[in-house]
């Protein structure tokens, strides 16, 4: 062996115990599944950004909506705008941007609103409507279906309450509900 | 607060209808066993890449898994997580106790690594997505000058301080944030890095792999691992008869000519040129040391938390009467901002640490690499520079021995 492959085999073994090194260091606290993004609907405050800031083209973000927190109102802030014309349908009395909320009749005076969920961009706007005047049952999720969970989120880069953060792959989900309110 | 906005309107009872308040259906995350499938096409791929490149010595079957790996780890997975990206992972666990790394970011960090310690840096040969798809657009590689490309490749050891800074800090992850190809991958992305994508694949027609050369911070790694590694191409399979037919052959300036007789120089100067270098090397530790201080606090600018009191320190001494959306949940929050003051002093310090320790490996680096320059070595043979050599098997047929290996007669 001459003296150059001594040396490599020196700092090979060295290189090799700096990369033991390393992984004694991470290896401890790693977790055996994934993680993915999520958003913490209670830390969102609706600024709109999940719908320009993900890396797709048609955000992964969509909002979902939780109905047993839904007062099934009448007038719903959510779906209407601030002033509406009419309590119908129309187009110029809703809210959202790509008509994705379907309104429908369950007795009186009782509206059950869904989402469709591919027309919807992930605005925020019904969120907004429904937290600020309603009961906060519209909220935003990352839909994982669509995330191809980025290394770093973009959206949560860009998100002004830091309301995105990884979860556990096994519960991707935060949605809201009755009970669970707050952290 | 919160509770009790969500009790404004009770929920309905439907007596008359016995209405059903419909649950969710939320499609599931991608599955565990993908995860621990794309590990072992890594594995896979990395052994694969290991025995084309060194023992098969084939070419097309590292295209072959070069186009293998583009669609799989490219355009199936679209990109994340990749061993590029995952060195901020890592840097990121090691600085921040709470930071937990799933097993598959530590494997595809850690693993193209190890095998880059016995077998060179046949990852990049084939398995990474990024190189193989640089690799598969290279239809007329031109020559970069000597001098050009040691000043350009010096660009990646700043890019692997820098990216090790922002993410050991918590600043983010900036090989994700300015990552060219994934867009690709994934045909959607800001619009900056679309066209920054692109315009570096024309480029890469020319030019053999920008990115991996210039730009590339697992690159580095991967290529200081190589440079120590066990087994490594070598152009001729038997002995090298200095024809100098694989001279032109490397489109990466990633072989180097054999060295046989010294060239006349003056020994004197020589040796005063060294002990200059010597002498230069703590200075510009020294320098890359209190350079990187001061960048430190600069790039700390760009930390959300940092950005968010030097925003709140406006509003309270009233400079600025608006406010921005990240302030408003600041001020909702009812934290002092006294609090947030000194938080942000904690980070900022962090930054001024991570800028010097990156200074002196800056500073190292330049050093260590003008002495390298000045000393004259041997070659006995036309070999690779294993820090620089992807193994992408091109320079082979260029040798009349590796044509003789294989049957095929010399072309004359
Ligand atoms: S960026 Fe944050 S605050 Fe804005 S809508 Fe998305 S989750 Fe809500
Ligand atoms: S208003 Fe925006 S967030 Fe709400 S359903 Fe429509 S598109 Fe989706
Ligand atoms: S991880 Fe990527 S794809 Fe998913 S929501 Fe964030 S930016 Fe969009
Ligand atoms: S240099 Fe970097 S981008 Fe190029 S093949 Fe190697 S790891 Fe991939």
């Amino acid at each position: 062996m001459n003296r150059r492959d001594f040396m490599r085999n020196v700092l090979r073994g060295a290189s090799l115990i700096g990369l033991g090194g390393v992984l004694a260091g991470v290896i401890r606290k790693a977790n055996a599944s994934n993680t993915v993004w999520q958003i913490d609907p209670w830390k969102c405050t609706q600024c709109g950004r999940c719908a320009t800031e993900c890396v797709l083209e048609l955000s992964a973000v969509k909002c979902v909506h939780s109905f047993d927190m839904c007062g099934y109102c009448q007038l719903c802030t959510g779906y209407f705008e601030p002033q509406p014309n009419k309590l119908n349908t129309a187009a110029e009395n809703q809210l959202c941007p790509t008509g994705a909320i379907k309104r429908q009749f369950v007795e009186d005076p009782y509206y059950e609103y869904s989402i469709d969920e591919p027309l919807c961009i992930g605005c925020s706007k019904c969120v907004k409507g429904c937290t600020m005047f309603g009961n906060g049952s519209l909220h935003l999720q990352i839909r994982h279906d669509r995330c191809v969970n980025c290394n770093e989120c973009s959206i949560a880069r860009a998100c002004p309450a830091d309301a995105i953060h990884r979860v556990p792959a096994a519960q991707p989900y935060h949605f809201k509900s009755r009970e669970g309110h707050g952290g | 607060m919160i509770f009790l906005a969500a009790a404004k309107f009770p929920p309905p009872e439907f007596s008359e209808t016995g209405h059903q308040i419909p649950g969710f259906v939320a499609p599931a995350a991608r599955a565990a066993s993908l995860e621990r499938l794309d590990v072992a096409v890594l594995v896979l791929a990395l052994g694969l890449a290991a025995w084309l490149a060194l023992r098969q010595r084939s070419r097309r079957g590292l295209v072959w898994l070069g186009i293998f790996s583009v669609l799989y780890f490219g355009f199936w997975r679209k990109g994340c997580i990749c061993s590029i990206g995952s060195i901020q992972n890592i840097a990121l666990a090691l600085s921040d106790s709470s930071y937990a790394l799933p097993v598959t970011v530590i494997a595809f960090g850690l693993l193209p690594l190890v095998v880059a310690l016995f077998f060179g840096r046949v990852f990049c040969s084939a398995v990474c997505p990024h190189g193989a798809l640089q690799d598969l657009v290279l239809l007329k590689p031109m020559k970069v000058p000597e001098w050009l490309e040691h000043g350009l490749r010096l660009l990646a050891y700043v890019y692997l301080g820098l990216a090790v800074i922002f993410a050991a800090t918590g600043g983010g992850f900036i090989i994700c944030q300015y990552d060219p190809f994934v867009t690709i991958f994934r045909l959607s992305g800001n619009t900056i890095m679309v066209v920054t994508g692109i315009v570096l694949l024309v480029l890469g027609v020319f030019i053999g792999r920008p990115y991996c050369r210039y730009l590339c911070p697992y690159g580095v790694l991967l290529g200081l691992a190589s440079s120590v590694s066990k087994w490594r191409v070598q152009v001729t399979p038997s002995t090298c008869t200095q024809c100098r037919l694989c001279e032109q052959a490397c489109p990466f300036t990633a072989l180097n000519p054999a060295i046989t007789a010294a060239p006349v120089r003056n020994v004197k100067t020589d040796k005063r040129r060294l002990a200059a270098l010597v002498v230069l090397l703590p200075v510009l530790v020294a320098t890359g040391l209190w350079l990187g201080g001061i960048s430190g606090t600069a790039l700390a600018r760009k930390h959300r938390i940092i950005n968010l009191a030097e925003r709140v320190h406006l509003e309270e001494s009233g400079t600025v009467t608006d406010t921005t959306d990240a302030s408003n949940v600041f001020h909702a929050s009812g934290t002092p901002p006294e609090e947030l003051f000194a938080e942000a002093r904690k980070i900022q310090h962090r930054y001024i640490t991570a800028g010097r320790w990156a200074g002196i490996w800056i500073g190292l680096v330049i050093g260590l690499k003008l002495l390298s320059l000045a000393i004259r070595k041997e070659r006995p043979d036309y070999e690779a520079d294993q820090t620089r050599c992807v193994a992408c098997a091109r320079c082979y047929r260029y040798c009349p021995e590796e044509l003789k290996r294989l049957g095929l007669t010399v072309p004359e």
